[in-house]
Order: structure tokens, then sequence, then C-alpha cells
């Protein structure tokens, strides 16, 4: 087929047989509610039928925790172990940074050295923003953590500083080692990818159960936690970067001798140290992103503050903490984006002593050292003083107060005209579907995107969420999700376009877009709660605002990439700019376009996860409920369901943009 | 050649292809035709040759020839599909993965097209590589390490990255570290290739110095003809997998086995191939101005003989100077004249 006649889509006069199946199916499922009657099971699948999949990893799980013989030692053992592992450090680090060095239990604790003080922590983050690039980075770095002082969130922001400082390492030793084996052995390779895949998918929160019930609720949860939702993206770098090694330096290495291990460590991992490097400031931003959800299973600091403020709907105090959390995730990506994108010594910088190579090192620890000195004589070294403490706490709720009194009909119109018109229709729709017809044309668009191997993973994976008894909450996901969705395309792929047309748009929508995706998810609940209060509106505006990056992103360099030559040919054919967008780079900007939208149906599902707090009625608020009851069994296959809507939304379209891209040439 | 055979392979053949190696099951030799209609991809077919002690031997083809296939199953980097590859007498094909890695460690050292550096070391930190993988301490691979980095003529940039170097010096480094620890076969895979014309010069007449000094049994990879016949002793060329003629310049010019072989000779100005042995009149009665020794390529005679007077002829002699023939003032005077022709 032409490039052309792909555009226009027009390729014989003849019926396509995909039209006739789908009239087919569609005939099939209307003809199905003439039938309800005799065929309740088709709309409502029978209790009778629902596998206790729930049950069985109940029981699974009581049992491993109960009676689990691993030979050497049981189960119970090794998860002490491991949270022995972790605690050890992670106490060293919360001593240093947050509550010094006590000895004795409880109240009688008494300190023996002090914490480091705020003073000498941000000095430390100036210099490591010196060292990493620039003083203006310093000074970014060292204002993020200034407000933590002032604004009296440095005792929540140390604890959760500190379980960022242990989590990241172990994140990242874990997905390298992983993805060294994965570059390894083909197998392991062929087992870890389809892994990785659903560890993407599957919401945090549905195996906070499980962790919580083997580690208990506490730091060390928190962090095993964080450990594996962060870890994913570095395994997927790791095994990226280590076959982007020229072939010839492998082979340059193979020559001088190299054993498989001195391969490894001196010759592949070291001449991609850069991409390892992106790999090592995606875990960081992941932990970032975690440290709410952490704080269900016991984080303790900011997170948990930010938590409470939300459930008590304390606007201010919520706003404080959560800006918190914005800024130290601010400082730690710009700190390690530019740690990674640290140009390449130059020579005689390494010669010399170690006191000349590292002088930020030396200085810090001076800062750390006259610190401690002077925190003999004055309190104001380890606390901040009172005096220099603010608070815009009362500010906030007054905002929100002020736009309630004066705005409240408007907003309020507004909410229920898109409930009542939009929202609620499309919902009671999706609801009466019969899961078979459902599962039918899920199974038909795998067969014409991706032929019967599709199909049948699609398809199976739909009669999953019937077979559990989920339905009717998946179905209220995919409502929630697909309503997001539409918003987001029609905000987010006109701003996509404007800007892809625009350079000064381009760098202002940069910035902001930038921004966005290093707010943590919770942040976006605050204010619509506050506006809209709980409930599916407000939920729906929440997974707009976190999932419209990708959507916006995509758009832009979609339509940036159309190759320049046709864009030429078609303005000397003397296509106007609006022409020019319609009949040109759209049509083939669409499948990298769609790859945007993929990316924001995945954002959108793991936001409505966390929707769940604002009162959703759906399969997050099912995971979230198996949380709050610690109920293994529920969370997980809730969990999993949300995992395979996100997957079949990925395989379909992503099985489209690649026959889309095929039939245009572009690949 | 009277020197020892260094290095040879016999019947080397590299397929690409699912279970390739059951097209050789018992001495079996595929054909062409059933290569291709199996969809294998005969890489490197049918290839025997014999490296000499002290010899710079070329392979040289166009690029798909399978010169860079051959020169990896001479060093396993790639395996084989069949035949048989000897180092020193010894069957590469069955030594273990321990021997091989102790091979390259010390009798075999390989330079790169594209330098294949590594970028997170400096020069010396590069050249002192294959001697730290060993296990050499560090004071003596460093030691060792300056030392080449002096032959190599880059002293001063011991402590330079390769991105802060030149092309030409980025391969002066990787010549040197593949020197460092004293191979017995140098392998070169189009050092030169990646280089500006004017560098590429001067690095091939840096690649002669060395050799003069060093005297390494070599294997170049090249598709260069100029390249091969400036510093080949013999040269192979290879077409579509097989080697079509093994052959010193000379012998590839006044003999050329295919009309292919002849294509590439055709642009090579002949005085800068053909010797004085080549030339020469086995009659070696009279008086001669000038002798030269019979191996000396005509183009070195130039100025002498436009010196001579008419009718003139130069005493060819061997090794030990006995004169074994003479040589016409004319002959090398035409063979000057003789520009190649066009192509």
């Amino acid at each position: 087929m032409t490039a052309l006649s792909a555009i226009t889509g027009r390729d014989d006069a003849r019926i396509s047989p995909w039209l006739l199946a789908w009239v087919t199916v569609l005939a099939a499922t209307v003809a199905l509610f003439f039938l309800k009657d005799q065929m309740p099971w088709a709309f409502k699948y029978p209790r009778s039928m629902i596998i206790p999949l729930r049950g069985v990893l109940n029981d699974s799980m009581k049992w491993l925790m109960d009676s689990a013989d691993l030979g050497l030692f049981t189960f119970k053992e090794l998860t002490r172990f491991l949270s022995w592992v972790i605690e050890q450090p992670y106490n060293l680090v919360k001593s240093l940074l947050s509550v010094g060095f006590l000895e004795g239990q409880g109240s009688y604790a008494v300190e023996v050295f002090p914490r480091m003080s705020w003073v000498a922590i941000i000095i430390a983050v100036i210099l490591l923003g010196r060292y990493a690039k620039d003083w203006k980075l310093g000074a970014l770095a060292g204002i993020c953590f200034l407000y933590l002082a002032l604004f009296d969130q440095w005792d929540s922001a140390m604890v959760t500083l500190s379980s960022i400082v242990i989590a990241v390492p172990f994140g990242v030793a874990g997905g390298l080692l992983l993805g060294i084996a994965g570059y390894r052995y083909r197998w392991f390779n062929q087992a870890l990818v389809p892994v990785l895949d659903l560890m993407q998918t599957v919401p945090v929160f549905a195996y906070l159960v499980p962790i919580l019930i083997m580690f208990g609720f506490s730091p060390v949860s928190a962090m095993i936690a964080t450990i594996i939702y962060a870890m994913p993206p570095m395994v997927r770098v790791t095994m990226l970067a280590l076959e982007q090694v020229p072939e010839e330096v492998v082979e340059a290495g193979r020559m001088a001798g190299c054993s498989e291990n001195q391969m490894l460590w001196k010759v592949q991992i070291p001449s991609v140290m850069h991409t390892l490097m992106i790999g090592v400031n995606q875990v960081v931003m992941l932990s970032l992103n975690m440290v709410i959800i952490a704080s269900m299973i016991g984080a303790g600091g900011l997170g948990f503050d930010v938590l409470s403020a939300l459930k008590r709907l304390q606007i201010g105090q919520g706003i404080e903490a959560g800006l918190a959390i914005t800024l130290l995730a601010i400082a730690m990506d710009r700190v390690s984006q530019a740690l990674a994108r640290r140009p390449p010594p130059v020579h005689g910088e390494t010669v010399g002593k170690w006191y000349q190579r590292h002088p930020y090192i030396l200085m810090a620890l001076g800062a750390v050292a006259v610190t401690w000195f002077l925190g003999m004589f004055t309190p104001a070294m380890d606390a901040v003083p009172d005096a220099l403490k603010i608070t815009t706490g009362s500010f906030w709720g007054d905002v929100v107060k002020w736009i309630n009194i004066n705005y409240f009909d408007q907003l309020d119109a507004v909410k229920n005209f898109l409930l009542l018109n939009l929202m609620i229709p499309f919902k009671r729709f999706l609801l009466t579907l019969p899961w078979v017809g459902v599962v039918a044309m899920v199974a038909l668009a795998g067969y014409q995107l991706g032929g019967w191997r599709l199909s049948l993973l699609t398809g199976l994976l739909t009669v999953f969420l019937a077979v559990v008894g989920l339905w009717p909450k998946a179905m209220v996901t995919v409502y929630l999700c697909g309503i997001s969705v539409m918003l987001v395309c029609l905000i987010g792929i006109p701003i996509g376009v404007a800007s892809a047309r625009n350079e000064r748009l381009h760098r202002i929508v940069g910035v902001v877009i930038d921004t966005l995706q290093t707010l943590p998810s919770f942040v976006y609940l605050m204010p619509v709660v506050m506006l809209f209060r709980v409930g599916d509106f407000a939920a729906m505006l929440a997974v707009v605002a976190y999932a419209i990056v990708p959507a916006i992103r995509y758009t832009d360099h979609g339509i940036r990439n159309v190759p320049p030559h046709l864009v030429e040919a078609a303005t000397q054919a003397g296509c106007t700019r609006r022409q020019l967008l319609w009949k040109v780079q759209m049509p083939i900007a669409l499948p990298e376009i769609m790859l945007g939208i993929n990316q924001t149906i995945m954002m959108a599902l793991a936001m409505l996860v966390i929707t769940a707090l604002v009162g959703t009625r759906e399969l997050g608020q099912e995971v979230y409920m198996a949380l709050a009851r610690a109920e293994t069994g529920r969370g997980l296959v809730a969990g999993v369901s949300v995992a395979f809507i996100a997957i079949i939304a990925d395989r379909l379209i992503g099985a489209w943009a690649r026959q889309r891209k095929q039939e245009l040439g572009l690949d | 050649m009277d020197q020892a055979v260094k290095l040879s392979c016999r019947h080397v053949w590299k397929v690409f292809g699912d279970n390739a190696e059951n097209l050789f099951s018992e001495g079996a030799t595929p054909s062409q035709q059933e290569l291709a209609a199996g969809g294998y991809i005969g890489a490197v077919r049918d290839a025997s040759l014999d490296v000499h002690e002290g010899e710079i031997f070329i392979i040289m083809g166009l690029s798909g020839s399978g010169k860079s296939t051959l020169v990896r199953c001479l060093t396993r980097l790639i395996d084989p599909t069949a035949g048989e590859i000897l180092f020193d007498a010894q069957d590469l094909m069955k030594v273990s993965v321990a021997e091989l890695i102790d091979m390259r460690r010390h009798k075999m050292g390989m330079v790169f097209q594209h330098f294949a550096l590594l970028p997170h070391r400096t020069v010396i930190g590069n050249v002192a590589f294959p001697l730290e993988v060993q296990g050499v301490d560090r004071k003596t691979r460093e030691d060792r390490a300056s030392q080449v980095i002096d032959l190599v003529g880059l002293n001063g940039r011991e402590s330079y990255y390769p991105r802060e170097l030149s092309g030409g010096q980025q391969q002066r480094v990787g010549i040197a570290r593949s020197l460092a620890v004293e191979p017995d076969v140098w392998f070169l895979d189009e050092p030169f290739s990646a280089l500006d014309p004017l560098i590429r010069r001067e690095m091939q007449d840096e690649f002669l110095r060395l050799q003069s000094v060093l005297h390494k049994t070599i294997v170049f990879i090249t598709h260069d003809f100029d390249e091969a016949v400036r510093l080949a002793d013999r040269i192979a060329i290879m077409k579509d997998g097989e080697i079509i003629q093994i052959g010193t310049p000379e012998e590839l010019v006044l003999a050329p086995a295919t009309d292919y072989v002849r294509e590439f000779t055709r642009g090579i100005p002949r005085a800068k191939v053909l010797s004085a042995h080549a030339m020469m009149s086995p009659n070696c009665q009279g008086s001669y101005p000038e002798t030269t020794i019979a191996t000396a390529r005509i183009e070195t005679l130039i100025t002498r003989a436009a010196d001579m007077e008419k009718g003139a002829a130069f005493a060819v002699t061997d090794e030990t100077g006995a004169i074994i023939g003479e040589l016409g003032r004319e002959v090398v005077i035409n063979l000057l004249s003789d520009t190649p022709e066009e192509e």
C-alpha cells in the first residue's frame, strides 16, 4: 500500500470483512438485550461461578507466614532477616539525619551524639549541586531545603530523606543485578520482561498488602515497597544500556583477554555509566513518588503528614507538606539528572592528593564539623529556631474558603452539568453492557490488530475480570479512566499541536510539563477535593491533571517528527497551515499520538487507585479497602485486574500504532 | 617464503542461519545454491591461508566480502561454523575457554576500525588495560604502558581521555594498547579506514616504522587496494566470502587470477608494485654503472635511472650480492611513464 492510500484509507470499494465482523458482533450484543430474561448470566456474571481466587491467595499467604519452611530456615525467618538487613543502614542514616544517636529506650533515651545540623545539610546540598553542575543548581537545591527548614517540615523531611537514601541504593543495586542477569541469560530475559510489564501496571497498593503482612507496619515495609516499585526502570535501563555497548569495544575487551566478570565490570558497565545514571534518576523519582503511599504502611515523615492532612481536610498543612515533597523531589531530580549528565572528566582532573581532587567533600565535612561544634553552645544548630519559622497554613484555608463562598454555585453548576449529562450516562451505559459482548468485542479488536495471539490474550484477560467477580467495579474503572482520557485528549492534543507549531510556546509548555511530572500524584488530589469535594468529578480532575503530560509530549513530538520533506512537498503543493495540519501532519503523527494516549491511560489507571481515597467506587477502592483490612487476596486480585485492563489497552493500542506506522512506512 | 608458518586456517566456513553446522555433517560442504536455498548467508566460504612469521599479510576486499568475519574467525571472536585454525600449530578450535583467554592475553593484539577505546579511561588507563586484566601490578603495567605510548609518539598525553584526542591520536592509543602485551600476532581490522586521507598516509608510514622495529606477524584488513599494495608482503583478495587469490602485490599485478583481481590492480602504477627481479633480464655480462637488489621496487630506482646514460643498465643482485641479471634504464623509464589505465 502506498503512503497516500494509507493516509486516505481508501483501498477499494469492496466491503471489508472486518466491517462485516464488527457489525455481526455489535448486532449480537444488541440482540442479547432482547434475550436478557432468558440469558441473565450474560449480563450479570453468576455468583456461583466466581472463582474464589482471593480466598486461595489469602490461604497461601497465611500458610507462607505460619508454616512455610525453606529447609534451612522458615519463611518468617527469611523476612525477618531481610528487614534486619535493611534496618541497620536505615537506623544509622536516620540517627545521622533525623533523631541523633540515642542510648536507651523510648522516653528514657539519652542523646549521646546530636544529628547533623540543618545548616550543615543545607550547605552540603548546595555543594552537591555545585559539584553536579554549577552554583545555580546548588542555589536551587539549597532553596528547596531551606523551604523544608523554614516551613517547619524539617523533621518529617529528614525521616523521608533517610528512607529514600536507603531505598535508592538497594533499588539501584537490585535493578542492576537483575538487568545484568537479563542481559546475560536469554531465558531469564524472557521471564523477566513480562514480570516487569506486570510490575509497572499493577497498582502499588496491591502489593502493599502482602508486604504489610510479611514485614509488618514499619518503615522497613515501606522501604521494601518503595524498592519494589522503583526497581523496574533500573532493570530495563541496565539491559538496554548493556546492549548499547559498541560491538568493537566488547571485542577489544575480549581480545585483551577479559574474563566474563572483567568484561562486565571493567568494560561494559563503565562505558555505559551515563545511561545507567538515567536509571538511577528514575529510581530516585519513583522512590519519591512512593513517599505518600508508603506512609500507609508505616513510612512516617512527609507522606504521613500529607495523608493525615488529607484525611482531616486540613488544607494548609496538606499543601505545605505536599509542597515539601515536591521541592524535595525537584531538588533530588535536578541534582541526580545533573550528575547523570555531568561532562566526562578532563585530563589532569584526576591527579593530585585526594583532598585536592574532592574540594566539595572537604568543604561539606568542614561545615558538618563546624556546626557540630557550634551546636554545643546553641540549640539553633540542632532545630530550626521558632523565630525563623513561617507558615502559610491559614492562608490556603482562607483562599479555599473564599473561593467556596464566592464561586460555590458556579463550580457546583459545572460539576453537576458534567456529572448529569456526561459522566453518569456513560457509566450507566458501560454497566448495562453484557460482559459476553464486551469480551467478544475486545477479542475481535485483538484479532484485527494483532492476530489470534493478541485476540486470545485480550479476550482471556477480559474474561478474568468477570470470572473473579469484579466486572461491575472494572466497568466503573473503565468509565472513569475513559472519561478522563477523553478529557485529556480534548485538552492535551490541542496544546501539543500548538506547541509543536510555536517555538516559544514549546519552551513554556516544556517547563510546565517537566514540573507536572515531578509532582507526586497525591498533590493533585488536594486542590480538587477542596474545590469539588469527594466524588467521581474530583477524581476525574485529579486524573486529568496527573495524566495529561504524555498526551502533550507525544503529540508535540509526533508532529515535530513528521519528515520535513513531506511538509515541504505539501507546502509546495499550496497547503494552508490548516490543511498541512489536518491532511499531512496529523495523519502521520497519529501513531505517535496514540502511543502518548496509551501512556496517559497507564498513568490514569495508576492515579485512579489513589483517587480511591476521595471516594470513587471502582477497582482502586477495592484495593484500598483490602489494604485497610489487610486482606492479601482481595488486594492482589483487584490490583491484578487493574493491571489487566492496562495491559489490554496497552497491547491493543501498541499493535494498532505498529500496524499504522508500518503502513505509513515510518519504521 | 622461508619463514615458519605462524597462523593458518584450513577450509574455514562461517555460515549464518539456524543450525548452520548441520550443513557440514560428515565432512560435507554446501554449495552456494544450497546456502541460498536454505536462507543461509555464507559470510566466509572455504577460506584457507597461511601467515608466516614476521610478514605483513593483508586481507583485502570490499565491504561485505567477509574479510572482517574471517579475521574474527582467526581470533575466535566469532566461532567458525567449520574448518580449523592453527596458531603455532595448535588448533584454536579445540582449546578451552581458559586457554583461549590466556592466548589472547599473551599472544594476540588487535586494533579496531573505530578504535574501541574505553571512554572512561585515560590514555594510559586504556593502554595498560590488557595488562591490568592479566593481573599485572600497577607500577609494572604503567611503566610498560608508558614505553608503548612513547613508541607510538603520544608521550605527554598519558592523562588525556580518548574524546580529547583526534582520530589519528585515538588510533595511536588503540595501537599502543594492542602492543602493550607484546603479542606474537598483531591483528589490525581496517585500522586507518576511519581517518582522513592525509592522516591515513601518516599512520601508514607510522605503521611501517613500527613494523621495522618490532617485526611482528601481522594480519591486516583493508578495503583499500592502494593501502594493501603499500604495506603488504602478501595479499589475500576476498569476494563474496571466498578468497580468490593470495600473492605478493607483484604476483597479483602480473598474474591476476580473475577479472575481478585484474580490475583491482588496474589503477595501480606498475612502478610501485613491480620489483627489479620481475623486470630484469637474466643476462648478466657487461659493466653496470649502478646496482640494485632484486627485491627493490622499480619506483625506488627512478632518480638513479634518470641520471644514467641512454642504454645503460642496473646490475641486479641477490641478497648475497651476486649478480643475477640486468635491468635496462629504458625498462625503468618506460614503466614510469606507463600511467595506469583510467577506471
